[in-house]
């Protein structure tokens, strides 16, 4: 495939490179790819990249005088050889508890999907899911991979309050909420993993590119995890991804 | 230290923000009028780095409890020490056990308040402004303790104050750029955006001011991509959001305006029911 990038000046500070307008794994390798390389130029002076599902946003340090001069270092950057850059990847297994307890909406999902309730649980948690980008809210991440057969609108309104941990879907997507806050999404059940701790030097495990798999869990498991995390005596389970 | 003895509507330690951390979904934050806020650190002699006091909307009392010099810039909130008003933009001795007001609102929404050396709170992921997920809290409460450095020798030289500019308060021109999908308006919407006068909504906040005035569209979603202070997204419903410094990372609206970095220290010292015009200007 012949990759369409363009380049977009967006404010005084920031470049706007952006793929076609699809979700899809080749364009995020490709944003990762490009990503990675312009980390590793020392010349570049920037602040921040901002990642979303087709688009790469370079923040610099001072005002872009050349937008033209800077577009060309970019497009320098991207065509650099590719074996320069080693990724990697990992797996992630979340431990999710689906008990009725947490998963609020499970019940009238399976009524109006005509879907038993295990069978929703067993199509969550045996999909692969990549991290797309991590943004919206601190280690919030956009998965991609939800089995089409649980796609399920939006609730009409929101909650005010759904509680840290939460795991829910929204439409095509499916998501954990990294911290209390209000939301519209369907909730199906809750993991007692920690998304985003500031305290960390790397607040968010997890990063743009990796996997997550889903684990059902009993309640009692559920319990036992949430002490266990509490006292800092439990990491996600983390397994090197071989593409 | 200072001792906070009564919290008014909401204040909050703020610094230049946090960069480095979109990859993350952790929000930029800072200064809302960062101009106001480098200049107290300015007349201090202080570093551009250092953290500051953003109180929105006055009242509230704090108290010294060792001596130092302050500054305060910003909003005009008819500030006290000892119940003697004292002067903006200039540098103020202070003595342990003084006390400072705000009080009424004279103009502006948020002052900046810089003791010499900045104020001495934790820095988290490389800033030390407050955002509730990374700091436990929005804003400073009642008994509050905020370090600072005991200064030694206070000089009695008198200072002038420094003449500010009031068009950072009056200005109703708000200075943008084309967003990355100004070119999905039709010409009609163009002009709307650009000849209406709009006002700002109650919902306003540090993450963000809604306008009152609607822009009908049928612009599509975005798939999310990138956000940042002063973009201007335009909702399904046509309201517009100012996103302001506490803004998430990413979001689906399109975005059709992008404000200067100015135009947003001058609308971080508007509210509800002030009004302006945007004005594009060439990239």
């Amino acid at each position: 495939m012949v990759k369409q990038i363009s380049y977009k000046q967006f404010g005084a500070k920031a470049i706007l490179i952006e793929w076609q307008s699809i979700i899809s794994d080749e364009i995020l390798q490709d944003i990762l790819l490009f990503k990675s390389k312009i980390n590793l130029d020392k010349n570049i002076a920037i602040i921040d990249l901002v990642q979303g599902y087709n688009s790469l946003t370079v923040v610099y340090k001072n005002d872009i005088i050349k937008f033209e001069e800077k577009v060309n270092q970019l497009k320098a950057i991207y065509q650099l050889p590719t074996q320069l850059v080693k990724q990697q990847f990992y797996q992630w297994e979340i431990p999710v508890c689906y008990d009725l307890q947490f998963g609020i909406d499970l019940e009238e999902m399976a009524t109006s999907s005509k879907l038993d309730l295990e069978e929703i649980i067993r199509l969550h948690s045996e999909a692969l899911y990549r991290v797309y980008f991590i943004g919206f809210l601190p280690g919030f991440l956009y998965l991609g991979g939800l089995n089409s057969n649980i796609f399920f609108d939006r609730r009409p309104n929101p909650r005010l309050n759904v509680p840290k941990g939460t795991v829910a879907i929204g439409g095509k997507q499916t998501g954990i909420y990294p911290n209390a806050s209000a939301g519209g999404w369907n909730i199906i059940g809750r993991t007692p993993i920690h998304f985003f701790d500031a305290e960390n030097e790397n607040p968010c495990f997890a990063k743009a590119g990796d996997y997550i798999k889903f684990k059902s869990i009993s309640i009692e498991e559920f319990k036992e995890l949430e002490i266990a995390i509490n006292e800092k005596n439990h990491q996600p389970l983390k397994t090197l991804y071989n593409a | 230290m200072l001792k906070i003895l009564k919290t008014g509507f909401l204040s909050s330690i703020q610094d230049k923000g946090r960069f480095g951390f979109a990859s993350k979904g952790v929000p930029i934050s800072g200064a809302m009028d960062a101009y106001s806020a480098d200049l107290a650190n300015a007349i201090l002699n202080n570093a551009e780095t250092d953290a500051v006091i953003e109180v929105t909307l006055g009242n509230c009392t704090f108290q010294f409890l060792a001596d130092t010099t302050i500054c305060i810039t910003g909003g005009d909130f008819t500030p006290k020490l000892n119940g003697t008003t004292i002067q903006l933009n200039k540098i103020i001795p202070i003595f342990k056990t003084d006390i400072l007001t705000f009080q009424k609102v004279n103009y502006g929404v948020r002052c900046y308040l810089a003791v010499k050396g900045g104020f001495l709170t934790d820095q988290i992921l490389g800033s030390k402004s407050y955002y509730s997920i990374i700091t436990n809290s929005n804003s400073i409460h009642k008994g509050d303790l905020l370090p600072y450095h005991e200064l030694r020798e206070i000089s009695s030289k008198i200072q002038s104050s420094i003449k500010i500019n009031k068009n950072h308060y009056k200005e109703t021109e708000i200075a943008c750029y084309k967003g990355p999908e100004f070119h999905s308006l039709d010409d009609e919407q163009k002009k709307f955006l650009l000849e209406t006068t709009f006002t700002i909504s109650k919902d306003n906040s540090r993450m963000g001011y809604k306008l009152n005035e609607l822009l009908v569209n049928e612009l599509p979603q975005l798939l999310t991509s990138s956000v940042f202070p002063g973009t201007v997204q335009l909702t399904k419903s046509g309201t517009l959001i100012v996103l302001m410094r506490d803004c998430q990372t990413t979001g689906g609206y399109p975005r059709i305006l992008q404000l200067t970095e100015q135009a947003i220290n001058q609308l971080a010292q508007k509210t509800s029911s002030d009004s302006f015009k945007f004005k594009v200007k060439l990239i």
